[in-house]
């Protein structure tokens, strides 16, 4: 019997091999249908089921809890949109923790969408000198004012198109989403965003089981893993259900303001037509859809 | 030949673009000089009711309210004057335009448990905002699109108001100062940036 000793056959063969190794090893059937998990936006509806069924099984497994997981698409006519009053802001920082709980962030290490700026009053809108420790007794503090950023939503969003993998899009309602199951983790989206505005899990994220927000979606609040980027989604899981952000409505000072671009009877609209508007670092032409305003 | 219809056809154009100029110029007066016909009911635009704005119930100090439990037997005394016994700590917070207003500029003198509106109207304290745009008109108009203001619900639905005085007390209606939550955490310490630099 004549040996075949041809490239491909010691290809087969090898790769044959270490596919029964993996297995032996003790890798179980389900992380190996993770790992050949499609990309999202090319999955039926029927695999998404699946998907959605399996998580569910996994975190009341971790975590002992009922977790409700939507997969919910964005809605018809429907292009989300931002405003913040900087006339109302007082940074009392309200909105990062409400933030924080609403989308499972990670306690320790430590990680925020919200990143309230304190800015002298005298220099204007400049990053160079901004603080984010401050901590007074009380807010307002003379002679400052406070700007809070998170992710822009950006009409022409560069994380995206340096993503090496497709692991970030964004979706036909504007928002700016990450596949955590599709991240490899290489950070390059960080990079090119120009607010800082992403988030890398630098270590296996902690959330107390009982401070656990159980209603997410696969592309906002899920728990995340350890060396995944994330970031705010204008909370997809509670706009996409018609809801307002977590942040719009904590604000005491009532400075956030949420709606649709595509209708004209919408506060965003109303406010883009009637109030003096701005968006951060417009020379970039990153075309935020999270705009800042003076409401006096 | 030519040169003369160019002119003729240039006069019809700058004939027809003054009649259009005066059209719009007219239709532009008869808005302004609009009155009701007899019969009809002229609403302003911006006549609110409770009806129109859900809001929550407004934020009375325990016990205040009604206040003709207690009205009802004192005789009332129009006269301006500081209050220095019941009330006397509104006294000691009041800044709302306090040289130029005191009580009776919001509160009904006969009866104790409504406002009072410029035009006389009496007001139930769940819409106070309308007492509240007679001076400040701009930010009611803000308040009713939901641009000044707080509001929960549906962005693309029903949502709930908060009055102006949840956030602003009548009496002194500045904002007030608010507790920050606490920083994020340093990631490097102070003494690590000293030493390397």
């Amino acid at each position: 019997m004549s040996q075949d000793k041809s490239r491909r056959s010691f290809l087969k063969n090898i790769s044959l091999a270490s596919l029964s190794a993996l297995m032996l090893a003790g890798c179980d059937m389900k992380s190996f249908d993770e790992f050949l998990q499609k990309h999202f936006r090319t999955l039926s509806a029927e695999e998404i089921d699946e998907i959605i069924k399996e998580l569910e099984k996994e975190y009341r497994e971790k975590y002992g809890k009922d977790f409700k997981v939507s997969a919910k698409a964005a809605m018809e006519g429907t292009l989300f949109g931002y405003a913040l009053d900087l006339s109302r802001c007082v940074g009392c920082r309200k909105c990062v923790y409400a933030c924080v709980e609403e989308n499972n962030l990670s306690r320790d290490p430590q990680l925020h969408y919200i990143q309230v700026l304190q800015m002298d009053k005298e220099k204007g809108i400049d990053f160079e000198h901004a603080n984010v420790h401050y901590n007074p007794e009380k807010v307002p503090e003379k002679g400052h004012f406070y700007l809070p950023v998170q992710c822009q939503q950006c009409r022409n969003p560069q994380c995206t198109t340096v993503c090496p993998v497709k692991a970030t899009w964004q979706e036909p309602d504007g928002i700016v989403v990450v596949d955590y199951n599709w991240c490899i983790g290489c950070r390059y989206c960080m990079a090119a965003c120009p607010y800082g505005a992403r988030h890398f899990n630098w270590g296996e994220p902690n959330v107390p089981t009982e401070e656990l927000n159980t209603d997410v979606h696969y592309l906002g609040n899920r728990p995340k893993m350890k060396g995944v980027v994330e970031k705010c989604t204008f909370c997809i899981q509670r706009t996409r259900e018609g809801r307002y952000p977590a942040c719009v409505e904590i604000c005491p000072a009532g400075a956030r303001k949420f709606g649709n671009l595509l209708d004209p009877d919408s506060e965003i609209r109303y406010i883009l037509e009637n109030k003096r508007v701005l968006v951060l670092k417009e020379e970039l032409n990153t075309r935020p859809k999270f705009y800042y305003f003076f409401g006096v | 030949m030519k040169t003369n219809s160019i002119k003729i056809l240039a006069l019809i154009a700058f004939i027809s673009m003054f009649q259009l100029a005066c059209s719009i110029h007219e239709s532009e007066a008869d808005f302004y000089n609009y009155t009701p016909e007899d019969g009809e009911i002229w609403e302003g635009k911006d006549v609110g009711s409770s009806v129109e704005y859900a809001v929550e119930a407004p934020p009375f100090t325990d016990g205040i309210y009604p206040c003709n439990d207690c009205h009802s037997e004192i005789e009332p005394n129009p006269e301006r004057r500081e209050l220095v016994d019941m009330h006397d700590d509104i006294t000691a917070i009041y800044d709302h335009d306090s040289e130029n207003r005191w009580c009776l500029a919001c509160h009904d003198l006969e009866n104790r448990d409504y406002l009072r509106l410029a035009n006389g109207e009496l007001l139930d304290f769940n819409e106070s905002y309308r007492l509240c745009g007679q001076c400040h008109g701009d930010k009611l108009r803000d308040w009713k699109v939901g641009v000044h203001g707080k509001r929960k619900g549906m962005w693309n639905g029903e949502k709930d108001y908060l009055l102006c005085v949840h956030c602003h007390s009548p009496h002194s209606p500045k904002f007030e100062a608010l507790t920050p939550e606490p920083p994020p955490v340093m990631h490097i310490k102070h003494e690590e940036t000293e030493q390397t630099n």
